[in-house]
C-alpha cells in the first residue's frame, strides 16, 4: 500500500471507483425520481382537462366565470364599446404586446383564465383604472382585453385553449 | 464540555453510564458554566424550546381529530372547535403558539444581533438558527393552509406562485408543488405530510443549535471572551434553570392573555371562511411574523426580481458573520453601531407595518425606502463601521468592573442604562 502512495497516475483501482461511484448515483437517482414525480399532477387530475359551457344565455356586457381544471375562467361578452376600447389601443404602448384580434379571435366573445399572472389571485371583473379587471391583491390593471397595464403583474391575463362547439356552447381545453 | 471527569455515585450510575453515557450528558448539562451576567434577554432559547415542544404537542392530537381533505378539512376544524373536549382549547393554544414561538424568535434573533451572538467562533450556532428560522416559516405557511378557509387558500396560491417567478422552469415546479393546476386537494394533503414532518426537523436541529453553542459556550452582554470555569461562571443549575423557568412563567402570562381572551386578534376573519377558488378576498394579507418581508416583496416592481429581494432579505442574515467587520461583539462597547442597531429595529417594524397595508400611493414609497435602507445596513453600514468606528474599551473580565478600581467603569455603567432602555 505505501509503495503505491506516491504514485499518481489514475490506475484501475481509481477506474473501478468512478464506475461504482457512476453505477450507484444512477441506482440512487432511479430510486428518487418515483418519489420526485408522484407530487406531479396524477391521472384523474389530468383526465378532468376539457369543460363545455353553455353561453346561450349571456346578453352583450355580462361576463360567466367557470372552473376549468380548479382554474377560473373568465367568459365575457364584450360590448361594441368595450371591443373598440380594446382595439384602439396603441400596441407599443402595451407592457406585453399582444392585439386583441390575436386574443379574441371573435371579437365578442374574450374568453381567458381568470388568474392574475402576478401571483395569482383572481381579478374582479368591470374594475380598474381600464375598465377591464383589477387585481385586489397587489393591484395589478388590466384593458378590456385582458392585457396588463399598470401594475406588477408581467404578462396579460393567459387565453386558454378553447372552441366554439356550436353558437351556444364554448369547448375550453 | 465539562473540563472534570464525572463518575457516577451509585454502583448501577456507574455500570450503565459505562455503557450508554447519558449521566455524563446530564452531569454537563447541569454544571454547564455559563456566565454569570446574562440577563433576561438569554432566557428565550429556553422559551423557544417550550414553544417547540408545546406546538408538537398540541399539534400531535389536533392530528388525531383533523380531516386532510379538501372536502372535509374545513369542517373538521369547526368540529374540533365545537365537539371535540377541549378541542377549542387546544386549537387556540397551537394556533396562538405558532405566532408566540415568532414572537420569541424574534426576541432571540435581536438579541443575538445587538450583543454580536453570530460572530466568531460562534457562526455555526448562527447559521443553523437561520436554517431553523426558515423552517419555523415553512412549518408556519403550511399549517396556515390546513384549515382550508379563504385566506388558508388565497395564501398557499400566492406563495406557491412565487416559484412560477423563476424563469424558465417556475411553471413546472409550481404545477409540482400542487399536484395539479391549481392549489386543491393534492396540495392541501402534502402540505399536511409536510406540516407534521417539519417540526422534527427543527426538533434536529435545535440539538444541533444546542451543541454547537455548548462548545464555545454562551455569548454574554459584555461580550468577551471568559474563561470556563472561573469566578465569571455560574453553573447552568440551579442558576440559570431558576431565571429561565421565571422568564418563561411571565412569558405564559402573555401567551395565556391571547389564547383565553383574544385568541382570534392575530388571525383573519377571512379565514373563517370556507375556501373558493373562484372568489379572491379583497385584502390578502400572511401572518404577522412574515409581513416584513412581504413588504418588501411588494416593494419591487418586477415579479422575479421580488422574489429575489424577498429571499435575499433572508439569506443576507446568513452571511452577517462575515458582513460585520468589527471585532467587538457587544452594542454595548460600540456607540456608533448601538444606534443603527435601533434604526435597523424600527426600519423593521415599519416594514411589518406596510406590508400590512395595500400596496400603493405612500405606503409603497415608505416601503420601498424601507427595504433600501433594510439591505443597506447589512451591505455598507455594518462593513463599513466595522473599520471606521472608534469602540470604546472592553473591560478584563465580568467581574473586572464590578469589583470597582477599575478604568471601566463607565463601561459597566453604559451597559445597565443600555439594559434599561430595551426593557
Amino acid at each position: 500500500m505505501s509503495d503505491q502512495k506516491d504514485e499518481k497516475k489514475t490506475n484501475r483501482r481509481d477506474f473501478l471507483f468512478t464506475a461504482t461511484a457512476a453505477a450507484g448515483a444512477v441506482g440512487v437517482g432511479a430510486a428518487v425520481w418515483p418519489l420526485v414525480d408522484q407530487m406531479n399532477p396524477d391521472a384523474s387530475v389530468k383526465a378532468l382537462a376539457s369543460t363545455e359551457v353553455d353561453v346561450s344565455s349571456m346578453q352583450p356586457g355580462q361576463s360567466l366565470t367557470v372552473l376549468w381544471r380548479g382554474k377560473p375562467v373568465f367568459i365575457k361578452r364584450r360590448t361594441d364599446d368595450e371591443i373598440k376600447k380594446a382595439r384602439a389601443v396603441d400596441i407599443n404602448d402595451l407592457k406585453h404586446p399582444e392585439k386583441d384580434e390575436d386574443r379574441a379571435k371573435n371579437p365578442e366573445w374574450l374568453v381567458m383564465l381568470g388568474i392574475c399572472t402576478h401571483l395569482g389571485c383572481v381579478p374582479l371583473t368591470d374594475k380598474g383604472d381600464y375598465d377591464g379587471w383589477f387585481c385586489p391583491c397587489h393591484g395589478s390593471h388590466y384593458d378590456t382585453s385582458g392585457r396588463i397595464r399598470k401594475g406588477p403583474a408581467p404578462t396579460n391575463m393567459e387565453i386558454p385553449k378553447y372552441e366554439f362547439v356550436n353558437t351556444n356552447t364554448i369547448k375550453i381545453g | 464540555m465539562s473540563d472534570h471527569e464525572y463518575t457516577p455515585s451509585s454502583k448501577f450510575g456507574k455500570w450503565f453510564n459505562d455503557r450508554l453515557p447519558l449521566l455524563t450528558l446530564a452531569n454537563h448539562l447541569t454544571d454547564y458554566p455559563t456566565p454569570k451576567n446574562l440577563n433576561y434577554w438569554w432566557t428565550f432559547g429556553g422559551i423557544l424550546t417550550f414553544c417547540l415542544i408545546t406546538q408538537i404537542v398540541t399539534g400531535l392530537v389536533l392530528a388525531m381529530h383533523y380531516i386532510a381533505h379538501a372536502d372535509m378539512a374545513f369542517s373538521s376544524v369547526e368540529h374540533i372547535m365545537r365537539d371535540v373536549n377541549y378541542g377549542w382549547l387546544l386549537r387556540y393554544v397551537h394556533a396562538n403558539g405558532a405566532s408566540m414561538f415568532f414572537l420569541a424568535v424574534y426576541i432571540h434573533i435581536f438579541r443575538s444581533l445587538f450583543y454580536g451572538s453570530y460572530k466568531s467562533p460562534r457562526e455555526i450556532i448562527w447559521i443553523l438558527g437561520i436554517i431553523i428560522y426558515l423552517l419555523m416559516m415553512a412549518a408556519a405557511f403550511m399549517g396556515y393552509v390546513l384549515p382550508w378557509g379563504q385566506m388558508s387558500f388565497w395564501g398557499a396560491t400566492v406563495i406557491t406562485n412565487l416559484f412560477s417567478a423563476i424563469p424558465l422552469v417556475g411553471e413546472s415546479i409550481t404545477t409540482w408543488l400542487w399536484g395539479g393546476y391549481s392549489v386543491d386537494n393534492p396540495t392541501l394533503t402534502r402540505f399536511f405530510t409536510l406540516h407534521y414532518l417539519i417540526p422534527f426537523l427543527i426538533l434536529g436541529l435545535v440539538v444541533l443549535h444546542i451543541w454547537a453553542l455548548h462548545v464555545p459556550g454562551n455569548n454574554n452582554p459584555v461580550g468577551i471572551d471568559i474563561k470556563k470555569p472561573s469566578k465569571d461562571t455560574v453553573p447552568f443549575h440551579p442558576y440559570i434553570v431558576i431565571k429561565d423557568a421565571f422568564a418563561l412563567l411571565m412569558f405564559c402570562i402573555v401567551f395565556a392573555l391571547f389564547v383565553f381572551y383574544q385568541p382570534n386578534i392575530l388571525g383573519h376573519a377571512d379565514n373563517y371562511i370556507e375556501a373558493d377558488p373562484l372568489v379572491t378576498p379583497a385584502h390578502i394579507v400572511p401572518e404577522w411574523y412574515l409581513l416584513p418581508f412581504y413588504a418588501i416583496l411588494r416593494s419591487v416592481p418586477d415579479k422575479l426580481m421580488g422574489v429575489v429581494a424577498m429571499l435575499s432579505a433572508i439569506l443576507i442574515l446568513a452571511a452577517l458573520p462575515w458582513l460585520d467587520t468589527s471585532k467587538v461583539r457587544s452594542a454595548v462597547f460600540r456607540p456608533l453601531f448601538r444606534q443603527f442597531y435601533w434604526i435597523l429595529v424600527a426600519d423593521v417594524l415599519i416594514l411589518g407595518y406596510v406590508g400590512a397595508m395595500p400596496a400603493e400611493g405612500l405606503y409603497l414609497l415608505i416601503a420601498r425606502v424601507a427595504t433600501a435602507y433594510y439591505f443597506a445596513h447589512f451591505l455598507i453600514i455594518l462593513p463599513v463601521l466595522g473599520w471606521k468606528e472608534k469602540t470604546t474599551p472592553l473591560p478584563l473580565s465580568i467581574t473586572e468592573p464590578v469589583l470597582g478600581g477599575s478604568p471601566n467603569l463607565a463601561a459597566a455603567r453604559s451597559d445597565e442604562k443600555i439594559e434599561k432602555t430595551i426593557k
